[in-house]
């Protein structure tokens, strides 16, 4: 393998933005038949170095090579002309066009496309308008397409996230197929279960260099994670995350001598939800574990007031809840977190903004709205979740995972009693992620209520104290948070009977 | 890692066929039957013969179906011309104070003239709009006052004149069959010229740009240049507008452009297109420019004070908005 020349060979590629300077000199070596992952947290240069190697952006420095030719991309589709197809996270498809028109206007044979999702196992209507389809199938269109470039380099940009477990099998399936026939995938991904058990070799960036490349099956998670953050932060994480398990037995029984139930769910009717009933006491971290489309996100809308139940019962503190609207959830201090960052932020206005707008529209659980208020509680939110202000005058320009920390502290400024998190982690990188779970432990041993979805499932244990599965829009399993470990729980998901008795 | 739980295949099938063609075509279907509606109550107001009114709505009409057609193409691309009147009214001295003394054979030829210009007019301000980054309304805004003062450079007081055939392609009727012109030239522009482009490549370009832009242009589609292309489109309807001005007025005045703008943008959007872009079509656009025009006529006819005519006509466009909005909703989910 090693005398073969790089299928693509980028060197000392950097980019700036102004000030920001996004990408310093980045060296990436992708040989032919292999699977490649790019890692890195937030703010690396993951994301620049994509975006330089598809031509979105042109690099300021660096050259970059495929198959041994200078290429110099200078729009995607030009890229996947030199053999660099791009699956990016937001598919290249317009809403208001059909597929078929989609698919016309980039001149892509309807026909290949078709045989390409065939291959996949998948089948949908070309008549369709792009924006009635599901997220996950436009994902999965848009690789169709990118296959049928026939590409020397198949450039993948955290396609996993957000996919149902059985597309994303789907999609391991292609970029093996995509191996054996001699070719390349480069796979760009927050996941590091998923790199160990498909990767070949995988490239770390940090500060926008990359710092190693190395066989991700030889280190395993601990290093890549210890490689992604540096030597010290490392090491402080390490401390963290030992904490962390240290102190879940100390929350569970916590948790259950201070049983005061904060929202209680009585056999509700919603969607895809059939009857489902739980009690989310002071203290805890409930987790709800679903495959897709469950009914866990028709779950949060309605008890985050956005949408209304077709039966069943709420309660807030022993007191009904009948919200029709947002407002009646955040006055009764119940808040979400919703899965796209872009739902709950104002992108184009400020940090302080963002995490100040509850503050003018509910009163304070623990006592009367202050203006003078306004700056303490959001430094004090900022600071709790270690928000990097470097670009706070935009909430468009942070990181994804800086993003989710606004999304966050929006409810820690203003206060709650039930937070509602749907997949907070979504997207964000491996340093935030463990912020965020040591955050959401706090925030319990506090004393507030937590409801936790994730569609990652070795979160779960890290997290939650109790852990719902939910199939078929029932609940079908309760399990200890300590006790709720992948094989469990996806035997609960998928409404199989676990094979310890469960309460 | 996970198991596969299923490896059958996956099909997703979405709302049914016929939903999705009422949500892609009702509004304009909708508008033709308000149109219809509107006749028999005509009728009942006119004492004049059918044909002759006929005649006169069409003639009447023709000016605003252009301008909005050209308005609709910039709108579904995305943008918006607050300068179409003012173009058109460029259009309309330049083409009277020429044609005065033309044949009719060299009148056409002149036509076909100023339609270029137009179109090299309007291409200039899409031209601006892309390479400044400054927002359509605000570069559309400036090239309203600048057309203005070119209409008056051009021509400061009314005058001019058109040859009589040329006249007649607005005012006459085909043939013997009685219908007039004035439709069938429209109908003619929508067939040779919209319909061609729509259905290729070019026209989707245009409904892409306007829908999603980032997603446009990841799929690989020239952004600027389409929305270039989308102003150079309009002016060929900005053109015929202007013409239509000339031909049917018979004089050329600096200021008659003025009132089509708005109306335009009224028709626009009575006609079912998005002011968001990406969704909508001329169709709907020709009939709403008929409604608007047949309103007004149907309030002069009822004697209503010309004041309150306009307050008549505002409350008209927004109960058919607000109906239509509150319709698709519904068919939405």
């Amino acid at each position: 393998m090693s005398g073969e020349a790089p299928l693509l060979d980028a060197r000392g590629v950097a980019k700036n933005y102004g000030p920001v300077l996004a990408l310093r000199s980045a060296d990436l070596s992708v040989t032919p038949g292999e699977i490649h992952a790019l890692l890195g947290a937030n703010g690396a240069g993951k994301s620049t170095l994509v975006k330089c190697l598809t031509g979105v952006v042109r690099p300021d420095q660096g050259t970059i090579a495929v198959g041994g030719r200078a290429a110099r991309p200078r729009s995607p589709m030009h890229a996947a002309k030199l053999g660099l197809a791009p699956v990016f996270q937001d598919p290249a498809l317009v809403p208001d066009l059909t597929v078929a028109q989609n698919f016309r206007l980039t001149g892509s044979s309807v026909g290949a496309v078709r045989s390409q999702l065939t291959a996949m196992d998948l089948s949908v209507s070309f008549r369709e308008l792009v924006g009635d389809l599901p997220l996950p199938i436009l994902r999965m269109l848009d690789l169709a397409r990118a296959l049928t470039h026939d590409p020397q380099l198949l450039i993948l940009d955290e396609i996993t996230a957000a996919l149902p477990s059985d597309l994303a099998e789907r999609v391991f399936a292609v970029m093996r197929k995509q191996r054996e026939q001699g070719r390349s995938v480069l796979f760009i991904t927050h996941r590091l279960a998923e790199v160990i058990a498909t990767c070949d070799r995988a490239t770390i960036l940090r500060d926008g260099r990359n710092v190693e490349t190395m066989v991700p099956q030889e280190g395993g998670e601990a290093r890549i994670v210890e490689i992604m953050l540096g030597p010290e932060a490392a090491r402080a994480e390490k401390v963290a995350s030992e904490l962390d398990e240290a102190e879940l037995p100390a929350t569970e029984e916590a948790a259950e001598a201070d049983a005061e139930p904060v929202l209680e769910v009585d056999d509700i009717r919603v969607g895809a939800v059939q009857g489902i009933s739980f009690t989310l006491r002071r203290g805890e971290v409930l987790g709800l574990a679903a495959l897709e489309g469950q009914g866990q996100d028709e779950l949060f809308e309605a008890l985050a007031g956005q949408r209304r139940l077709e039966g069943g019962e709420l309660r807030v503190e022993g007191k009904a809840f009948r919200p029709r609207h947002p407002y009646d959830a955040v006055r009764r201090n119940v808040v979400l977190v919703p899965p796209d960052r872009l739902l709950a932020l104002l992108p184009q206005r400020s940090v302080r903004e963002n995490v100040a707008a509850p503050l003018y529209n509910t009163p304070l659980r623990w006592g009367p709205i202050n203006m003078r208020d306004e700056g303490r509680r959001v430094r004090r939110a900022v600071e709790a979740l270690d928000i990097d202000m470097r670009a706070a005058k935009q909430v468009r320009r942070l990181s994804g995972g800086n993003q989710q920390k606004v999304t966050i502290a929006r409810w820690i400024a203003s206060g709650f009693a039930a937070l509602l998190c749907n997949d907070p982690t979504r997207g964000i990188d491996v340093g935030t992620k463990r912020q965020v779970y040591s955050l959401l432990r706090e925030l319990a041993e506090d004393g507030a209520a937590i409801l936790f979805f994730s569609s990652e499932l070795a979160e779960f244990p890290l997290v939650c104290d109790r852990v719902l599965t939910i199939y078929g829009g029932r609940v079908t399993a309760e399990l200890a948070g300590a006790a709720a470990d992948e094989a469990s729980l996806l035997q609960a998901m998928h409404g199989l009977q676990l094979d310890e008795a469960v309460a | 890692m996970t198991a596969a739980p299923t490896t059958a295949a996956l099909e997703f099938r979405g709302a049914t066929a016929w939903r999705r063609n009422l949500r892609l075509h009702g509004w304009t279907i909708a508008v033709w039957l308000v149109l219809l509606a509107m006749v028999p109550y005509w009728r009942s107001l006119s004492e004049q013969d059918f044909k002759f009114d006929v005649q006169a709505v069409a003639i009447d009409a023709l000016p605003l179906c252009f301008a909005a057609m050209a308005q609709a193409v910039i709108v579904i691309s995305g943008g918006i011309d607050l300068s179409i009147g003012s173009l058109m009214g460029v259009v309309n001295v330049l083409s009277a104070r020429e044609m005065v003394d033309m044949s009719f054979r060299h009148a056409l030829l002149f036509s076909l003239l100023v339609i270029v210009l137009t179109m090299l007019a309007s291409a200039f301000t899409g031209l601006i709009i892309v390479l400044t980054r400054i927002p359509d309304i605000v570069v559309t805004l400036g090239m309203l006052f600048v057309w203005q003062g070119v209409a008056l450079w051009i021509m400061e007081i009314p005058g001019g004149g058109v040859p009589i055939e040329y006249s007649d392609l607005a005012v006459g009727d085909l043939g013997t069959t009685g219908i007039p012109n004035a439709a069938v030239v429209v109908f003619a522009a929508l067939m040779i010229v919209w319909v061609p482009i729509r259905w290729l490549r070019p026209g989707l370009a245009l409904y892409a740009v306007g829908s999603n832009r980032n997603s446009a242009y990841l799929s690989g589609i020239g952004v600027a240049r389409t929305r270039v292309g989308a102003y150079l489109l309009a002016g060929v309807f900005t053109g015929l507008a202007g013409l239509a001005l000339s031909a049917s007025s018979g004089i050329g005045d600096p200021n008659s452009g003025t009132t089509y703008t708005l109306n335009s943008v009224a028709a626009v959007v009575l006609g079912g297109v998005s002011l968001l872009g990406g969704v909508g079509g001329l169709i709907g656009v020709i009939a709403a420019a008929y409604v608007l025009t047949l309103s007004k006529i149907i309030l002069l006819l009822r004697g209503t004070d010309p004041n309150y005519a306009n307050v008549y006509q505002g409350a008209l466009i927004i109960l058919v908005v607000v109906i239509g909005g509150l319709l698709t909703r519904k068919t939405r989910s």
